[in-house]
């Protein structure tokens, strides 16, 4: 790599007990790209994902977010240095309207304090005035426009994805990591979600990183692939040097014994 | 922005006519409707206290009577004249500063929130890293601490005999007027984004830190904030009832005030001040059910809480069939009023 990557993961080992979720793994994420982590049920993608965005401190090795150890640091603390996720199943926040999950995402960039508002600060009254404009812009950016005032958790499946996003838009990220975005989406929802994927980039100038189990997807929008397994890293590349990969074919199809089960 | 001014003006309007109905009740009706009236108001601020921790910010916590206990003490020592202090105090001598403070009605139920949310502050640090149920038991047994620090602390709070002949400063308007800073305050907090971050940690905490939310940091806010005026609701309670003792603030004191909050529904402002009403009504007027009365020929006898069990079968029956309590999340506000009666015309 000639930049240096805005993410960097230096042999990062984490253990539940004995199991061990991911084991010596590094990869990197260059400023710009759409980059993707496949791998089989339980290679330890999440756990990864969950490494980054400081659920977890793993055992060894070391996290770099824009050439900075961000190792073990708290959730929110990631954030507000610009790494912003969805979950793999949605988590809205269901009884607030969309709007306000937007405003909720502002929160993390708002500088006045708490009790500025009680007192009728003027300068808190702009700035809430002006979260409230930023979050209502970005639902019109993402088309949900119509669902403002809707209350979130009665939102359709579609929208709720793209809702998430929003919010996690509304953070500032540089870099967006998502957990399955296509997830229980049919073939055209999941073209439409690739042109939205390329949209987001060259529109919010974000760098990408997502988990994926649909590969026409996956081979659709990366730029280059980490393929996991049992932790282990087995494969990276573009999407053409995964697709021949042998180690990847068999990770994903069992290899030989393929015919001779089936 | 039409509707903006419009429903300002009526706010200003709705508070004048609130101010005009308890003058004239201060001077018409008799001194047991005044009471009730006085009630109502110190309910509201303890059930809007709660509704903040447990309701918008999905805080389990049974410490109430506690912190209504720090506000009550506080204030009391605060406004009683030093001679009376001397007098009162008979098991043990009276401490030093306590002995000698003497301060203004609304100074002493400042000072009695301030005390309860600096407490709040101290059990928050450890007790807010617990979670759900747990978090419960643990305010809950932090409520008794300080309960039996009072009993026990005589030199400053007259141990087990409590506290008598505190002057009664808190008039109906004075009640009243503390509600209507108590709810300017929440109404101003909830409807910030603060207010969205509070919703946000009580809906999915999780979510919540991943978009940047100091979580634990605005849960202590929280706590405070709500144990600040539910000091002042038990200043007030206490000025009210111009005596006070540790015996007071047990469990079933958090227990109404729970009541209040989950019969209005969790979570909605209007519903704590409606249920607030309807059941401190409901309190007063159902003494009659513990009076002797005589049902087709037998005589029955007067039984002391009767009251409670009645309220026991409301609760059941709020949590069989009415989950959500009386307004669940919703708020009734004009906005909405004026859609209802915009309907009504068309249909």
């Amino acid at each position: 790599m000639s930049t240096s990557p805005l993410l960097a993961l230096d042999s990062v080992t984490m253990r539940f007990g004995g199991v061990v979720a991911v084991d010596n793994l590094s990869l990197h994420v260059p400023a710009g790209s759409v980059t993707g982590l496949i791998g089989p049920n339980g290679a330890g993608k999440t756990t990864v994902f969950n490494v980054i965005t400081g659920f977890y401190t793993p055992q060894a090795g070391n996290v770099r977010f824009r050439g900075e150890t961000i190792t073990g640091r708290q959730p929110h603390l990631i954030c507000k240095a610009g790494i912003a996720r969805t979950f793999q199943n949605i988590r809205l926040f269901g009884n607030e309207t969309a709007l306000q999950n937007v405003m909720i995402g502002c929160h993390v960039r708002q500088k006045s304090a708490w009790w500025m508002p009680v007192l009728c600060l003027p300068q808190a009254a702009r700035e809430e005035r002006a979260i409230a404009e930023k979050s209502l812009e970005l639902l019109k950016r993402l088309d949900l426009m119509i669902y403002a005032g809707e209350k979130a958790s009665s939102l359709p499946y579609g929208a709720q994805r793209r809702l998430e996003i929003a919010r996690a838009l509304a953070t500032d990220p540089s870099l967006l990591v998502l957990d399955e975005p296509a997830a229980g989406m049919n073939p055209q929802e999941s073209q439409a979600l690739m042109h939205f994927i390329e949209r987001l980039r060259t529109e919010f100038n974000l760098t990408i990183l997502l988990i994926e189990h649909d590969m026409k997807v996956v081979m659709g929008v990366c730029d280059h692939i980490w393929v996991l397994e049992y932790g282990k890293l087995i494969a990276d590349g573009d999407a053409q040097a995964i697709r021949n990969n042998p180690k990847v074919i068999e990770a994903y199809l069992g290899g030989e014994d393929l015919n001779s089960h089936a | 922005m039409n509707s903006v001014i419009r429903n300002r003006l009526l706010n200003v309007l709705l508070i004048a006519v609130l101010g005009l109905f308890l003058y004239w009740a201060e001077h018409n009706l008799d001194g047991y409707k005044i009471q009730i009236l006085n009630l109502i108001a110190v309910n509201a601020i303890l059930a809007l206290s709660l509704n903040l921790i447990y309701g918008f910010t999905g805080m389990f916590s049974l410490g109430h009577a506690g912190f209504m206990a720090i506000g009550a003490y506080v204030s009391a020592l605060c406004v009683l004249s030093p001679d009376q202090k001397e007098m009162m105090w008979i098991l043990e001598e009276v401490v030093w500063p306590v002995s000698v403070i003497h301060t203004p009605f609304w100074f002493s139920v400042l000072a009695g929130g301030i005390l309860a949310a600096l407490f709040g502050l101290i059990i928050a640090l450890p007790v807010l890293r617990l979670g759900g149920d747990y978090l419960g038991i643990a305010t809950l047994g932090f409520a008794e601490i300080i309960r039996v620090l009072i009993v026990n602390a005589t030199p400053i709070t007259n141990g087990s005999l409590g506290i008598k002949g505190i002057p009664m400063h808190s008039t109906l308007l004075v009640n009243y007027a503390w509600l209507l800073v108590t709810l300017y305050c929440l109404i101003r907090l909830l409807n910030s984004n603060v207010g969205n971050v509070f919703k946000a940690i009580r809906d999915d905490e999780i979510a919540a830190r991943v978009m940047g939310v100091n979580v634990f940091g605005y849960k202590v806010l929280s706590f405070c904030i709500g144990a600040f005026f539910a000091g002042i609701g038990g200043a007030l309670m206490g000025n009210l009832l111009t005596t006070i003792d540790p015996k007071m603030f047990t469990f079933l004191l958090t227990f109404n005030v729970l009541m209040i909050v989950v019969a209005g529904g969790l979570g909605s402002i209007t519903g704590s001040l409606l249920s607030s009403a309807i059941i401190t009504v409901l309190l007063e007027s159902l003494r009659a059910v513990e009076d002797p009365f005589s049902l087709a020929g037998f005589d029955v006898p007067g039984i002391p809480g009767m009251r409670m069990v009645v309220f026991s079968l409301v609760l059941l029956c709020i949590i069989l069939y009415r989950r959500e309590g009386l307004m669940g999340m919703r708020e009734i506000t004009w906005n909405a009023l004026f859609r209802f009666i915009d309907r009504r015309k068309h249909a």
